[in-house]
């Protein structure tokens, strides 16, 4: 087993470090205050080559693999959650488009969101359909070359800032899963609009909102993969996104432990670094620990997907696992650094708001371990 | 516009606590623990070779001379835009002071033939001299304006706004030209990924002292006049301080005879 990375990828990354921590990191506190969408931060990350990692050169990619994507996606979280949580839902658009689109749909579609020129958003969650995918509501009607939209999707990260959607709705009545179909919708199509604004725990800054389809007529050649394959192509996107979240949440929680490293080594009490109390260390030390234990996880995952091998059930571990870690971790840090962790003067329970979403995100934690289950009967 | 940078790796500002003097030769000693990066100023020289190029076509080659690690500044440079890179480096060239770089450099230089401008930045972060890029123009015999904080070409010259410590300075010259500038020209751009991962794969010759013909009397520590005698460090004793008290009136006169004692007034 080597867990070395080769001389690219070497090369990348400690450019993308510098760029999350000398331009991203400095910036995210105050991307909090201001509650405005860090647009010059993905302008960054694309002027930066860094939208589409694993995406092949002729589609306006890089050309690299999944776990250079994941191991830049956790850096730019451990930097700055809102914009990694931005880069994450990109993901969801970019992905499925790449393996499911057609040429002429990588061509339009793909390239843009690649390059960077534009952002995409992932919609199948519903306000009657969270963990039940099943359940969808949205209509498509088929009508002459095309079909028309009916229905709500809710908490859409990038809802609004995004050009490019991709939307599980239902060809078929009465709620039949194999009615489920994914569609390409473009921002600005007749009968499509943003509803509300949802008001989050923390993350003030994403744009994530209602999406409203009113008899928005969305052509045929829109259709991702076809009709009837809107389940599998949902499912195919959740795991790859499974990688995303949980190396997000890798990251997230490396930032926290940083800071309560930091901030142990200064704060002195009893005439002494509260580094120095075994109590502090303990805490530090399974920090450490368990970031590194859902890392190898994670980054296992991605390496069984870029073999070509099937890496959704170690995905789905990882996404858990790194999402409890990362609650674990950030709610340490704040007990680290005591009171003064409790305030906005320092950014630990920032940190302790943001990691919550992860165990809810793209699949609860109860959703991970059904699917883990599910994989575990399989291999019987 | 064909345009030349000279770039100088020198070891990064947050770990030159860690750099290290050679006890005899009185540089700075190299060795893996301090990380390199190319000198602040030179990136904004590439950076204005790119905006130039970009509004007047041609080509940006970036050289330097250095150790053979000096090539990943240069990789880095490529990564930026720039279109080649020549790596001078040669055992004999330790020890070069600025005469005898400036001497390399202007040699290479005419090696590399057609160029309409040479840009360097103002002064390098470890040695501070500024003189390469002055006494690189003279060895080419060209006309030079430091310290640029604007560059714009028009026809066949270049016209140059300076900045001093308390004045301005416009200044035109005819092309081809050696400009060093200042970090008020521009902010360097970061090298995006699909330009770093070109770079990585570029072909950087490597100019030696027979590629160059160079004078051998010319370069290394034998070519160079400046000989460093000593380092050391500046001692900042603790400065005397005296808080003054009672009532106002009595704390002016204090003060005022204090200053008196001290010849300030």
């Amino acid at each position: 087993m080597n867990f070395d990375l080769n001389e690219d990828q070497e090369a990348v990354l400690k450019e993308v470090r510098e760029i999350c921590q000398k331009e991203l990191a400095p910036r995210a506190a105050e991307i909090e205050e201001k509650k405005d969408f860090p647009w010059e931060n993905i302008k960054l990350l694309s002027q930066s080559d860094l939208m589409g990692v694993a995406v092949p050169e002729k589609y306006g990619g890089l050309g690299m693999n999944y776990l250079t994507w994941a191991l830049v996606d956790g850096e730019i979280s451990q930097a700055c959650a809102t914009t990694g949580a931005i880069y994450g839902a990109n993901l969801l658009c970019i992905y499925p488009i790449l393996i499911f689109g057609t040429e002429e749909q990588k061509r339009k579609f793909l390239s843009p969101l690649a390059k960077g020129e534009v952002l995409g958003a992932f919609a199948l969650t519903e306000p009657q359909a969270g963990s039940d995918i099943g359940n969808i509501q949205m209509t498509a009607t088929p009508e002459n070359d095309g079909y028309i939209l009916n229905g709500t999707k809710s908490f859409i990260t990038n809802g609004g800032v995004a050009e490019t959607y991709i939307v599980i709705a239902n060809t078929r009545s009465g709620g039949d899963p194999r009615g489920l179909t994914a569609f390409i919708v473009e921002k600005g199509m007749p009968g499509f609009t943003f509803g509300q604004k949802f008001d989050l725990m923390a993350y003030p800054a994403l744009a994530n909102c209602e999406l409203v389809f009113r008899n928005c007529r969305v052509p045929r050649e829109n259709v991702l993969l076809s009709k009837g394959k809107g389940f599998r192509v949902a499912i195919k996107t959740l795991d790859i996104g499974r990688i995303g979240m949980g190396i997000k949440a890798v990251g997230l929680a490396r930032a926290a432990y940083k800071a309560a490293l930091k901030y142990a080594r200064e704060r002195v009490q009893f005439g002494k670094s509260i580094f120095n109390f075994q109590a502090v260390q303990f805490m530090l030390a399974d920090m450490a620990m368990e970031i590194e234990a859902a890392r190898l996880l994670i980054l296992k995952a991605a390496f069984l997907r870029d073999c070509g091998k099937g890496f959704e059930k170690i995905a789905a571990m990882g996404k858990v696992f790194a999402s409890e870690m990362c609650m674990r971790v950030t709610t340490k840090a704040v007990q680290i650094h005591g009171g003064y962790g409790y305030t906005k003067e320092y950014p630990v329970e920032r940190y302790m708001r943001e990691a919550k979403l992860f165990e809810i995100i793209e699949g609860t934690s109860e959703i991970q371990r059904n699917v883990i289950a599910s994989y575990l009967l399989k291999e019987e | 516009m064909n345009i030349v940078v000279c770039v100088k790796q020198v070891p990064s500002p947050d770990a030159l606590s860690k750099a290290r003097v050679d006890s005899k030769t009185k540089t700075l000693l190299r060795h893996e623990a301090v990380s390199l990066i190319i000198n602040p100023l030179d990136e904004n020289a590439i950076e204005e070779a790119l905006r130039l190029r970009e509004r007047h076509g041609g080509k940006v080659t970036v050289i330097t001379m250095g150790p053979p690690q000096a090539e990943s500044a240069l990789r880095r440079a490529l990564a930026m835009g720039a279109d080649k890179a020549v790596l001078i480096t040669d055992p004999a060239l330790a020890g070069s002071d600025t005469l005898a770089t400036s001497y390399v450099l202007s040699t290479a230089i005419k090696k590399i033939g057609e160029f309409n401008l040479v840009l360097l930045g103002k002064h390098t972060i470890d040695g501070d001299t500024a003189q390469v890029g002055p006494q690189l123009a003279e060895q080419l015999e060209l006309p030079q304006i430091t310290c640029a904080q604007k560059i714009e070409i028009k026809d066949n010259t270049v016209k140059a706004e300076s900045s001093f410590e308390d004045f301005f300075e416009v200044m035109e010259v005819p092309l081809p030209a050696v400009l060093t500038v200042t970090d008020e020209i521009n902010k360097p751009r970061r090298p995006g990924m699909r330009g770093v991962l070109k770079a990585r794969r570029a072909e950087i010759p490597q100019w030696g002292v027979t590629a160059l013909n160079l004078d051998s009397n010319r370069i290394g520590l034998d070519g160079s006049p400046t000989r460093v005698v000593g380092l050391s460090t500046p001692e900042f004793g603790r400065k005397k301080k005296e808080m003054l008290t009672g009532s106002i009136s009595r704390q002016i006169d204090t003060l005022l005879n204090r200053l008196k004692e001290n010849g300030i007034i």
